[in-house]
């Protein structure tokens, strides 16, 4: 029973990381982007090839798979998704659809499609016995990594210059341009850091939800989850929603099998009907 | 003499009759469509795939081209009305396959008359969500009964019986194309009507500004879940079709990825017009078998390749590559409506002497 709940705090933490980033260009930027994924699978298949492959040691492997999908992020923000940006939501969907198919394919043609794990440490593998509960060593290092990034954001985002920056940027960008914010630049380095988070937590989720070329398509609707049903306040509200989805989703996958994706997908529905702005969202519609 | 003017409403009346009045262009097109079956018999089965797409395609112009709603899950009604076609036909509920069409596509109706309140609620971004919620969930209660669907196998063991007891589907297609072309037609010409009504009309208004829209008087939320409810049936004959002409169901037809491509197909050939759908799936199914014959695994990456220019160039201007055809069509209607009035002018100012 707790073994479960922590599981599904660690799942939910890991769907954080992996969510965060669209849950500012989504939920405060306003930008559909589907895409999201595919940076994460960009992240974790760095780490594979690295640590599987290269022999390079697995944390180093995390931080390569960051730099690599926020430098591709910032590619491709700068490229492309700065074209997109005052475009409709279809324009948005079809675009950012259209790069998921792009990255599936050629995944698909580079790695091959069979669904792959990354060897992690033997340090990590194994299980503490605390109190009963069984807490596998490496669930453990996740809940810590994204605890720690989890903080790190709300204090980026809270208190410092950029933060600032990028909080004007969203509510008004035309007053912040006026205010000398480069709104460009603010959007481009929040973009690649969402986009590196993601590849790290895609690294870091390759044992647990395994890599395969469909992976932006099958947990899309996982991170469009965590922010719909987050709401966009702040930091905290995708937060809750990932533990909340993480904990339902484990648990309803032990108690009921059979009906293990319902739960999460009756959650968001029930969710959206109660509270279309978002289960932590106060008020004010978008 | 001081002739009384004539009202407002009539004017506006014979306006709309001489909108909704077919053009030259498309009695071509259709005569083109339905010449097909006799010009080329050795394409029956991509055919009948096109005419499925264009039909799936169209339902999403309803709702996406006149509505304003964005769906990423058609799909649901498609594999719905897929489902229930291949399990009336298999378990012996309705043999006759126009019935069973009906019967399918009556079923994704009442399916998207419930789920159109949830879809009504909140922005476009919750729109998505729920409509993709909606596709998922369903495909995952398809995947979890395998006792009655198949699960991941497809539905098999589907025979359907011959159309009105005389037309055997045959090896060749030549049944099934000729069928699902003439649903098309019918369906088309079902829509053009509907989209030509007035209640075709507030639809674009609404689309254009709910909020104005509600102030003149439109019940925005019931027209919505009425042309949502009308794209389900469409969507769910599709998917009907398709199992009756190819004797199978699976969970493809759930598949995010067709919820994906109809709205390419569509984005292909334009919206808001009808012929988008049916043109778009004529390029999208050739595109798509060009594509493969060269590099047969990863056609999708062109899919998605064209979607992403199609959006860089911009929508507008690639969706109006037709448009001096449609201007052309207009042009035509605008004339035959000023000849007719002027005709009926000249004859009611006659009639006014004794």
């Amino acid at each position: 029973m707790l073994t479960i709940l922590f599981d599904g705090v660690a799942y939910g933490m890991l769907l954080f990381v992996l969510a965060c980033g669209l849950a500012v260009t989504l939920g405060l930027m306003n930008f559909v982007n589907l895409a999201h994924g595919s940076f994460a699978m960009a992240g974790g298949y760095i780490a594979l090839v690295l640590v599987n492959r290269m022999g390079v040691p697995f944390a180093l492997g995390l931080v390569a798979a960051f730099v690599f999908s926020a430098a591709l992020g910032a590619l491709f923000e700068r490229t492309l998704y700065v074209h997109v940006y005052n475009k409709s939501h279809l324009d948005q969907v079809l675009f950012t659809i259209g790069l998921v198919f792009m990255s599936v394919a050629a995944v698909d043609y580079v790695m091959g499609s069979s669904q792959q794990f990354i060897e992690i440490p033997t340090a990590l593998q194994g299980q503490f016995d605390v109190l009963g509960i069984g807490m596998s060593k490496y669930r453990l290092l996740i809940i810590a990594i994204c605890g720690v990034i989890t903080v790190a954001l709300q204090l980026a985002l809270m208190s410092t210059r950029f933060g600032s920056q990028l909080r004007a940027a969203v509510d008004d960008q035309r007053v912040a341009r006026g205010l000398g914010i480069n709104v460009g630049v603010v959007f481009a380095v929040t973009f690649a850091i969402g986009s590196g988070l993601a590849g790290l937590g895609g690294a870091l989720g390759a044992e647990i939800l395994g890599l395969d070329p469909i992976f932006p398509l099958k947990y899309m609707i996982y991170f469009l989850i965590v922010v719909t049903v987050g709401g966009s306040s702040s930091i905290t509200a995708p937060f809750f929603a990932s533990i909340l989805l993480g904990i339902g989703d484990v648990a309803g996958k032990y108690y009921m099998p059979k009906l293990g994706a319902f739960v999460i997908y009756t959650i968001m529905i029930v969710v959206l009907i109660v509270r279309p702005q978002g289960l932590f969202a106060h008020g004010r519609a978008r | 003499m001081l002739k009384p003017a004539r009202p407002l409403s009539a004017d506006i009346a014979g306006l709309l009759t001489a909108r909704a009045r077919w053009s030259a262009l498309e009695f071509a097109f259709w005569i083109i469509a339905f010449a097909s079956i006799f010009l080329f018999p050795d394409y029956y089965l991509i055919l009948t795939e096109i005419v499925i797409w264009a039909l799936f395609a169209l339902s999403i112009d309803l709702i996406l081209g006149y509505a304003g709603i964005i769906s990423l899950g058609q799909a649901a009604f498609f594999g719905f009305g897929a489902y229930a076609a291949g399990l009336l036909a298999k378990h012996g509920l309705v043999t006759e396959p126009t019935l069973a069409l009906i019967v399918s596509g009556l079923g994704a109706a009442v399916l998207g008359f419930f789920t159109s309140f949830l879809v009504l609620r909140g922005s476009d971004l919750t729109r998505l969500m729920v409509t993709l919620g909606v596709a998922l969930v369903l495909r995952e209660i398809a995947n979890r009964f395998p006792e009655i669907t198949g699960g991941a196998d497809g539905l098999q063991g589907v025979t359907i019986s011959p159309i009105f007891g005389q037309f055997r589907f045959d090896l060749y297609g030549h049944t099934a194309y000729v069928y699902s072309l003439i649903v098309l037609f019918v369906l088309f010409v079902i829509a053009r009507r509907i989209v030509r009504s007035p209640f075709g009309l507030s639809l674009v208004a609404i689309k254009g500004n709910p909020l104005r829209s509600a102030a003149v008087g439109i019940a925005v939320n019931w027209r919505l879940v009425a042309i949502y409810t009308i794209a389900a049936a469409y969507a769910g004959i599709a998917g009907a079709l398709l199992t009756q002409t190819s004797a199978f169901a699976s969970l493809e037809g759930f598949a995010f990825d067709r919820s994906a491509d109809g709205l390419l197909v569509l984005i292909i050939g334009g919206t808001g017009y009808l012929y988008g759908g049916l043109i778009g799936a004529l390029i999208f199914r050739f595109a798509h078998d060009y594509l493969s014959s060269i590099t047969p695994q990863y056609w999708q990456f062109w899919i998605g390749l064209i979607l992403v220019v199609i959006v860089l160039v911009g929508r507008d201007r690639i969706g109006t590559w037709l448009d001096p055809v449609r201007t052309l069509a207009d042009r035509i209607a605008a004339w035959r409506y000023s000849r007719r009035t002027r005709a009926l002018g000249a004859t009611s100012d006659g009639g006014g002497q004794p």
